[in-house]
């Protein structure tokens, strides 16, 4: 694949160092790669593999981008809001990069799909946020031998490594199961610094490129830990497991399968139909403002953490985070009549659980939480 | 004697401590005298059998205890003992 006289003005920095030179460069325009999510590890990765020049980017993303997405996916722009990621994301890395073909699967990944979509790419850059999504690429990355630069983050601290390649360990190997969902939060459950996602994509993005180019040492069989409150970088080793069920010897795992009942938690298009019946053990916002209005006798418990409460909260809630809650029950009554919410129903349908084991009799879980009190009684509540 | 590093998600556990220090000869006795010191952080990482939750591994410096012993692992003064969670974090 060779060069225009363009290119090799724009990729000039890349063709004076020998290590990348005229040949390094023409493998990065035959590269295909394929970014699964367009998020916060996506958005640094997105923009630095098209200026790098990596021929043909796959996209895959079917969200939608937020407000609450600006802060850390910077690939996408106050004035996309609304705007589907996958069509934000493409028209920046064009923008940076015309020489670049973008492939948008604006699709979610699913056992269906997802070997049909990766056969045709070289590797995979794993940006996704959740649990199934990444067992479905690490299975699919394995079954069709394609290197998967992974990477993931939590508050302050992210892991990298690249699995699936020949005779490297897979994420199973690492990871055999899933923790129970609630167990580990996600970002949008437990926060994430806004500059975590740029060192941890771009230390994807390093090791997509070096794995194209072929040279330095990979990150195969180390798996790198970055704390960055302390800045620290710490690497420990990654075997691969013989007793592995996807990439061991005697394998148990032999083609993809159902992620999301292997991770315990509900399809997400599930999700929106469940909300709209109320379950027993639940009560209405609305409801829960017409008790306080008529002056009812109740105890209303914000099961949240106290930074939550600082951002907003509803006037007479009671703070007892999830955490302490076990330890805190005698400070209610069993017989009294107890409405317990936190920012989503997630939270406090667990609260709920903990007091009805404990014998409280009348427990209800506030639906949808803050965020539906935002919603349907006080619009001046702030979401987050 | 070793040091203990606790990822983020565990700190609360851990009375916001990210290291701490516990007596023991073996990865085992490390881990029980972690485990006895915060005991609700031993309902996290392991499961009602008393096993390791396959979702937190436990490294000696930079091994995986899985393949030096586990529990029976010995440990000297100095050593670093980290456990590491999975985590999903990328994108939304």
């Amino acid at each position: 694949m060779s060069l225009s006289k363009d290119e090799i003005l724009r990729y000039s920095r890349h063709l004076i160092v020998p290590e990348v030179g005229m040949e390094g460069q023409e493998k990065l325009k035959a590269a295909k790669v394929l970014l699964v999510g367009t998020g916060g590890l996506g958005a640094p990765l997105g923009l630095y593999l098209a200026a790098a020049g990596v021929g043909r980017i796959g996209l895959v993303d079917f969200d939608v981008v937020d407000f609450t997405n600006l802060q850390r996916q910077v690939i996408h722009f106050t004035k996309d809001v609304g705007r589907p990621k996958i069509e934000s994301a493409a028209e920046k890395m064009l923008a940076l990069n015309p020489h670049v073909e973008i492939v948008k699967h604006e699709v979610a990944l699913t056992s269906e799909n997802a070997l049909e979509i990766i056969k045709d790419y070289d590797m995979v850059v794993d940006g996704t946020d959740n649990f199934p999504t990444r067992y479905l690429v690490n299975d699919a990355c394995v079954l069709l031998n394609k290197p998967n630069v992974y990477g993931s983050i939590f508050r302050f601290e992210g892991q990298a490594t690249i699995f699936a390649t020949e005779g490297g360990p897979c994420y199973r190997c690492l990871y055999p199961e899933p923790p129970p969902p609630g167990l580990v939060p996600s970002c949008a459950e437990g926060g994430v610094l806004g500059i975590l996602p740029g060192t941890i994509g771009l230390i994807q993005a390093t090791e997509a490129v070096k794995l194209i180019l072929g040279i330095g040492e990979p990150l195969i069989g180390r798996l790198m830990l970055y704390d960055a409150l302390g800045m620290r970088f710490r690497e420990l080793k990654l075997r691969k497991n013989p007793e592995c069920p996807m990439c061991g010897e005697h394998r148990t795992i032999t083609q993809l399968i159902d992620y999301h009942q292997f991770c315990g938690v509900p399809q997400q298009e599930e999700a929106p139909r469940q909300e709209t019946k109320v379950n027993e053990g639940e009560i209405e916002v609305t409801e829960v403002k017409e008790k306080l209005d008529r002056g009812d006798s109740f105890v209303l418990i914000d099961v949240r953490e106290p930074h939550e409460y600082q951002i907003c909260n509803i006037p007479g809630a009671k703070l007892v985070p999830l955490g302490q809650i076990g330890q805190r029950l005698d400070e209610f009554d069993k017989a009294a009549d107890i409405v317990i919410h936190c920012k989503s129903g997630m939270r406090s349908a667990k609260a709920c659980s903990i007091l009805k084991a404990a014998g409280f009799e009348h427990v209800r879980n506030m639906k949808g939480g803050i965020l539906a009190w935002s919603d349907q009684v006080d619009a001046s509540v702030p979401k987050y | 004697m070793a040091k203990i590093m606790i990822p983020t998600p565990l700190r609360q556990f851990t009375g916001k401590q990210d290291n701490v220090t516990v007596p023991g000869a073996t990865v085992g006795e490390v881990l029980s005298a972690l485990t006895t010191q915060y005991p609700d952080l031993r309902k996290q990482i392991y499961t009602d059998e008393g096993k390791l939750r396959s979702f937190v591994n436990v490294y000696l410096n930079d091994e995986d205890i899985r393949y030096i012993g586990k529990d029976t692992a010995a440990t000297k003064d100095g050593d670093t003992l980290s456990l590491v969670p999975s985590i999903a974090g990328g994108s939304r």
